[in-house]
């Protein structure tokens, strides 16, 4: 196997390659190029003497064209001699390639920089939360529709998703609240013990789980499980221009695949908080009963005289508020994905992080409400 | 014909490749010779892809052997294979670039995996295969998501000639395209191919591209290569298929305009 060389010629002012000139050798012919012997400035011409090259392609095409232009740089005249025909063509080709001055990155000040990004994230926001409510309007609309002419309403649709966000999701979140209960349960008699106010674990259970927890809980799963799927559906469906299809058949994209989406979510999210609130006290009775020896039937006397009514509506009435929020967010991320992979990830991401933020942030305002009325 | 294994590029013998019950190719031999653009045709859902995909080794075969530029693909140790792969460039149909990645980065990807080269030199390489296919340096900028269909074939076809490989497999490069952009491409897949010497396998159904580009071309039937030849052979070809595929209402019109 023979080696690529570039040497001086016995002639002044010339240079003779030889070798495979191919990618396989790519390393080692830069390096060559990279040091190609310097030649006389007093001289004009350079004779490339490349009769020796056995094999040529792009790489070591370009690496002589590379060659020759650091040549001119030097305000020499490099010329090739004894060019083999099968290589005129590439030779040629590459002659042309790089020509244009490359695209100038422009150095931008830090400050405005940070500034710009400061400045792009606010209109981000904006755009974001009018993406929203634009949906919010659209779902209004669609759903002012729906109750003028009820057969417009996709009834099969909505039973569909009702089944997957909701039957389907009973299990793990009957399991996670019923952990959450468990722990909350657990602390709360491992801490009040010390001033002999165990006993008081049962409303601290009780009121949380009832009024907070639970929601909280079960929207933070369904944004996660539903609203993600919820967005990855529609944004595929985006990508394939299946809601384009869909518009050209003057359908509306909201009535047909969101609406019936945002109905199962909003019927789902209180059924779903319902058990698991029920859960998370059942959980919580247990770890009562077996870590903090407290018989059943008095940790429900308890509850009975610790919880009201009122706690579990507080609970349950923000429910369907979560659901709308979660759903309305998860659907208008769907429909801004755009053509790459890359967008339908970027966007799901955006769906959950962006929709937990506001079901807590909403959560949030429920408490203000809740405590002006003095609920 | 007499051709000498050393000037073949690619060789399929006796090769049977199958699904679960159904059989799609079944003992098909095909050779492809060293410097010549092969077409493929066939009909659709017949293994046209299928064979493409088992040669450069997408998908496992059940018999056969395959060898490609002398190496048989079953007894080459893993760091031949890897050397088989610098061999063989590959034009996916919907391109199959890297969506997360510019142009440029795409087609720096197999060099920079595989070779010890400098930024500067990879920008330049990068930048030079991109004009060879006709794209600008401003084009690199862009991502994938950006370009249109013939871009996308373009951009496609430098990172597949990124490796200067000897033998690039184009699965349909032109569908999708208009005929514009479809000649176009055709021009350029001439031109490279001569300039760079290279060996061409496609799978294509267009009929223009057969007339166009290639040097001979296989007709794929039944999971055997039923003909193959230049054009003319084929045309004139006894088999009902190939007859009935080069003498449809749609073959007979171009025919007749004059091409």
């Amino acid at each position: 196997m023979s080696y690529p060389a570039l040497t001086l010629g016995a002639a002044p002012a010339t240079l003779i390659v030889s070798g495979p000139w191919t990618t396989a050798q790519s390393a080692s012919l830069e390096r060559l190029v990279a040091t190609s012997p310097s030649i006389d400035a007093q001289r004009r011409n350079v004779v490339i003497d490349i009769s020796g090259v056995e094999h040529l392609d792009t790489m070591g095409a370009w690496l002589l064209e590379r060659l020759m232009r650091g040549y001119q740089l030097q305000e020499l005249k490099p010329t090739f001699v004894g060019v083999p025909e099968r290589f005129r063509g590439l030779l040629e080709k590459i002659h042309d390639v790089n020509r244009r001055s490359p695209i100038e990155h422009v150095e931008k000040n830090r400050l405005t920089a940070a500034l710009e990004t400061v400045g792009h994230a606010a209109v981000d926001l904006y755009i974001d939360f009018r993406f929203f409510l634009t949906m919010l309007g659209a779902i209004g609309v669609s759903l002012a529709a729906a109750v003028l002419r009820p057969r417009s309403l996709r009834a099969t649709s909505a039973i569909y998703h009702l089944y997957r966000v909701g039957w389907q999701a009973i299990p793990i979140v009957a399991l996670i609240t019923f952990l959450i209960g468990g722990i909350i349960a657990q602390q709360g008699i491992f801490h009040f013990r010390k001033f002999g106010a165990d006993a008081y674990v049962v409303d601290m259970v009780g009121i949380l789980v009832l009024r907070e927890i639970g929601v909280l809980i079960v929207s933070i799963m369904v944004a996660g499980r539903s609203g993600s799927a919820y967005t990855a559906e529609l944004g595929s469906m985006k990508m394939r221009e299946e809601i384009d299809a869909l518009r050209t058949m003057g359908l509306d994209p909201v009535e047909v695949l969101i609406l019936p989406r945002i109905i199962a979510l909003v019927f789902a999210l209180p059924i779903l908080t319902f058990i698991g609130s029920m859960a998370a006290l059942y959980g919580g009775g247990l770890v009562a009963w077996i870590y903090g020896g407290m018989g059943a039937e008095i940790f429900i006397a308890r509850l009975r005289e610790a919880v009201s009514l009122t706690h579990f509506e507080v609970g349950i009435i923000k429910a369907p508020f979560m659901a709308l929020v979660i759903g309305a967010v998860a659907c208008s991320e769907g429909l801004r994905v755009k053509g790459s992979a890359e967008s339908l990830g970027l966007q799901t991401t955006a769906s959950v992080v962006k929709s937990i933020f506001l079901v807590i942030v909403l959560d949030g305002l429920f408490a203000v409400f809740f405590a002006s009325i003095g609920m | 014909m007499l051709v000498s294994a050393q000037s073949l590029a690619i060789s399929v013998e006796n090769l049977t490749v199958g699904f679960g019950e159904k059989t799609v190719l079944d003992r098909l031999s095909l050779d492809v010779r060293r410097g010549e653009v092969l077409g493929l045709v066939g009909m659709s859902g017949g293994g046209k892809s299928v064979l493409l995909r088992t040669i450069i080794g997408l998908i496992p075969k059940r018999e056969g052997r395959i060898t490609i530029m002398g190496t048989d693909t079953d007894y080459a140790e893993t760091a031949t294979m890897h050397n088989i792969g610098g061999h063989c460039g590959v034009l996916f149909q919907q391109g199959a670039l890297f969506s997360s990645l510019t142009v440029q980065q795409n087609v720096q990807f197999p060099m920079r995996e595989n070779l010890e080269i400098s930024d500067t030199l990879l920008d330049e390489l990068a930048t030079a295969k991109l004009e060879m296919v006709g794209l600008s340096p401003a084009d690199g900028k862009k991502f994938p998501a950006e370009l249109s269909g013939g871009m996308t074939k373009r951009a496609a076809l430098a990172r597949a000639l990124a490796l200067d490989p000897e033998i690039v497999f184009l699965d349909e490069p032109t569908s999708g395209l208009d005929p514009i952009s479809a000649s176009d491409f055709d021009t350029l897949i001439s031109t490279l191919q001569q300039t760079l010497g290279l060996t061409v396998f496609m799978v294509t159904h267009d009929l223009d591209s057969l007339h166009t580009v290639c040097d001979r071309v296989a007709a794929l039937a039944d999971g055997k290569i039923v003909e193959v030849g230049p054009i003319v052979q084929l045309i004139n070809s006894q088999h009902l298929w190939v007859r009935s595929y080069f003498h449809n209402n749609r073959a007979e019109s171009r025919s007749a305009t004059g091409n």
